[in-house]
């Protein structure tokens, strides 16, 4: 039981990174060392990232939990606090509190195919699912990341795709509907990938994030494939402030995505998924 | 068993002396500006003696009689809430010095021991699921909770439902059952005192009590079936969850849409909505900060706001998103339902949109 789960502690910003026009990587170390000993996460997971006099977001996590240095979080300029933490230069500070949620099931995936489905702009939160995969790579079996982009320059972290897919036992697919120069993966309908797959039904577990409407379409060809449903999970994004469950901005139907999730089992949420509303 | 016992009406301000003398301060309703609300009172002679109520969808007023009752109204607009979770209040404040160091302060709330009496029985039932969203769950409101040990309440069984109100189908009233430091029941002399907690028989046995009758006793009995019977509104009861859930696509969503103003009025004087929004009131100087918590409604813009989109862009979504979560949603993430019956969504809604008419259209039910 913890107390006071709404106040943030300082962190000071190591290193920032640009990923992209818009989007930038913020390494973190809590300022109090004995906070810093005591934080740990889940790959999921998500912290209230604050900025000074501005106000919190919710970020997931992308660094690798046993990372005990720093903690990073991957950023998109897209609302009014994130346009301000751009600004936020190396050796300044943020609050932090968290984490939050519940991440993703790598207990139940051990063992396992793992297949991992990501869409739109790179995908935050499974990127530290993938490196604690690839860092742990005989818990698992074969891992396939599977990225869709709407053109070719929205892809973040060419390299790291480009090292992965040099992994052993692992398949990275990437398709753009649009491609620049230089792009070495496949161009067309992103969900034409999963004509590639070739996948063991009763030994996979996928986990997606990103647009709905792409999820939704994995989720479907994954069925059609006869992968259970309680195989898939999926990270889910809603407006969050407070992270605990007690702002109500977050619900979805019958869950709140800051404290039952941000991932789901498909079979968790499969009566509101894809309604509009929800 | 509960030891029930009588107390005079003209000895009504015993109760507020004895409760003063144990460091509350006494709440208590009081007429204001044309509705019965909760304010300070140390005086007997301030309560709404003879006033009473009629509601109805988008109705509210007041009216007056020869009667020598305090108590024979129904809610006004405040319920409990605001006392325990409040409208506004700071979360914590920041300072930051010229080396940009940030240091934290948590806010402590200010809390004094406070009474409030009058409260009905579908109050009780509000403050049960309040304290089930910020006190029972993964983690704990520290503000909630210090002003809800706080709170001392002298519930009175309601004995004069408005038209507007359902607390018979929902099951949490007209009577209280529970959850009251004192219970009253309001007889044409006097009052039938009932103590249900610790605290509640401190102040009992200080009280100038005599035996209650039979005939009070069954006069009492009468009243509250009467509160009871008088109740025409009804919500759907067998199956209500799977109903509404499986009518995400009715057609009434789209006409009560129509009606809706998506003012939030309804979530405002719901007892039982918890929603919140944080906000940041930085000082001119840029040196501090504080962090608030804001009464947040469903049927505003920024609620279901997400990286520059918005889930529930109309008020078709929006009146669903909270009726669903009212009456199913609630269900499934706290084991019961949110709604307790009060009725205030339906006379504070300026549309008159009537919750449990619509529920039962689109659950299927008709109009009862």
């Amino acid at each position: 039981m913890r107390l006071d789960p709404y106040t943030p502690f300082e962190a000071e910003v190591v290193e920032r990174i640009q990923e992209s026009p818009t989007i930038f990587t913020l390494r973190l170390r809590f300022t109090d060392a004995e906070q810093h000993k005591r934080y740990s996460f889940a790959p999921g997971q998500f912290n209230m990232v604050y900025l000074y006099g501005v106000g919190e977001v919710a970020i997931s996590i992308v660094s690798d939990p046993e990372d005990e240095h720093l903690y990073e979080h991957t950023i998109r300029e897209v609302g009014r606090v994130t346009r301000g933490l751009a600004q936020v230069q190396q050796g300044q500070r943020v609050g932090i509190r968290g984490p939050f949620g519940r991440g993703w099931p790598l207990q139940q995936a051990e063992g396992h195919d793992v297949l991992i489905v990501t869409g739109g702009l790179g995908c935050a939160p499974v990127v530290s699912v993938i490196n604690y995969i690839i860092s742990r790579r005989e818990r698992f079996g074969r891992l396939t990341i599977m990225q869709g982009v709407k053109h070719s320059d929205d892809l973040l972290w060419r390299e790291r795709y480009k090292l992965w897919s040099q992994m052993p036992d692992t398949h990275v697919i990437i398709a753009a509907d649009q491609d620049g120069q230089q792009w070495p993966w496949r161009v067309g309908p992103v969900i034409g990938m999963f004509d590639e797959l070739d996948l063991k039904p009763d030994k996979t577990i996928a986990m997606m994030c990103g647009p709905e409407g792409m999820m939704h379409a994995a989720i479907k060809r994954l069925l059609e494939m006869d992968v259970a449903e309680e195989m898939l999970f999926m990270s889910m994004e809603r407006n969050m402030q407070c992270a605990v469950g007690h702002c109500g901005h977050c619900q979805y139907g019958g869950k709140f995505i800051c404290k039952d999730g941000p991932v789901f089992s498909f079979n968790e949420i499969k009566d509101i998924f894809g309604v509009a509303g929800f | 068993m509960k030891q029930t016992q009588f107390l005079q009406r003209q000895d009504l301000q015993a109760l507020i002396d004895v409760l003063i003398a144990e460091g509350y301060s006494c709440l208590a309703p009081q007429v204001r500006d044309g509705a019965i609300v909760y304010d300070v009172l140390v005086d007997v002679s301030h309560l709404p003696v003879g006033v009473h109520d009629q509601q109805l969808p988008g109705k509210y007023h007041l009216n007056r009689s020869r009667s020598l009752r305090s108590f024979a109204w129904a809610n006004g607009p405040q319920a409990l809430k605001p006392l325990l979770f409040s409208a506004s209040e700071v979360l914590w404040s920041a300072e930051r010095d010229a080396d940009g160091k940030i240091s934290f302060v948590q806010a402590k709330p200010v809390v004094q021991k406070t009474a409030v009496i009058g409260v009905r029985s579908c109050d009780l039932a509000a403050m049960r699921i309040q304290d089930q969203v910020f006190l029972e769950q993964e983690y704990q409101d520290e503000n909630y909770q210090a002003r809800r040990k706080a709170l001392f309440t002298v519930a009175v069984n309601c004995s004069h439902p408005a038209e507007t109100c359902f607390c018979a189908s929902t099951g949490d009233g007209p009577t209280a059952k529970s959850g009251y430091d004192l219970l009253l029941t309001e007889l044409d002399d006097g009052f039938l005192v009932t103590a249900g907690s610790e605290a509640g028989m401190q102040i009992f046995i200080q009280l100038p009590l005599d035996q209650a009758s039979d005939q009070q006793h069954f006069v009492a009995g009468e009243q509250a079936l009467h509160a009871e019977q008088v109740q025409t509104r009804k919500l759907p009861q067998a199956g209500l969850v799977e109903k509404l859930l499986a009518n995400l696509e009715h057609p009434r969503w789209q006409e009560v849409a129509e009606r809706c103003l998506s003012c939030g009025n309804c979530t405002m004087v719901c007892p039982t909505c918890f929603c919140h929004k944080e906000t940041e009131q930085p000082q001119l100087d840029g040196h501090a900060t504080e962090h608030l918590r804001e009464w947040d409604s469903c049927f505003t813009q920024g609620h279901s706001y997400i990286h520059g989109t918005l889930i529930r862009e109309d008020t078709e979504k929006r009146y669903r998103q909270w009726m669903t979560h009212k009456l199913a949603t609630w269900v499934q993430q706290f084991g019961n339902s949110g709604c307790v019956g009060c009725g205030r969504c339906i006379s504070w809604c300026p549309a008159a949109i009537d919750l449990t008419e619509e529920a039962n259209v689109i659950a299927g039910g008709g109009k009862e």
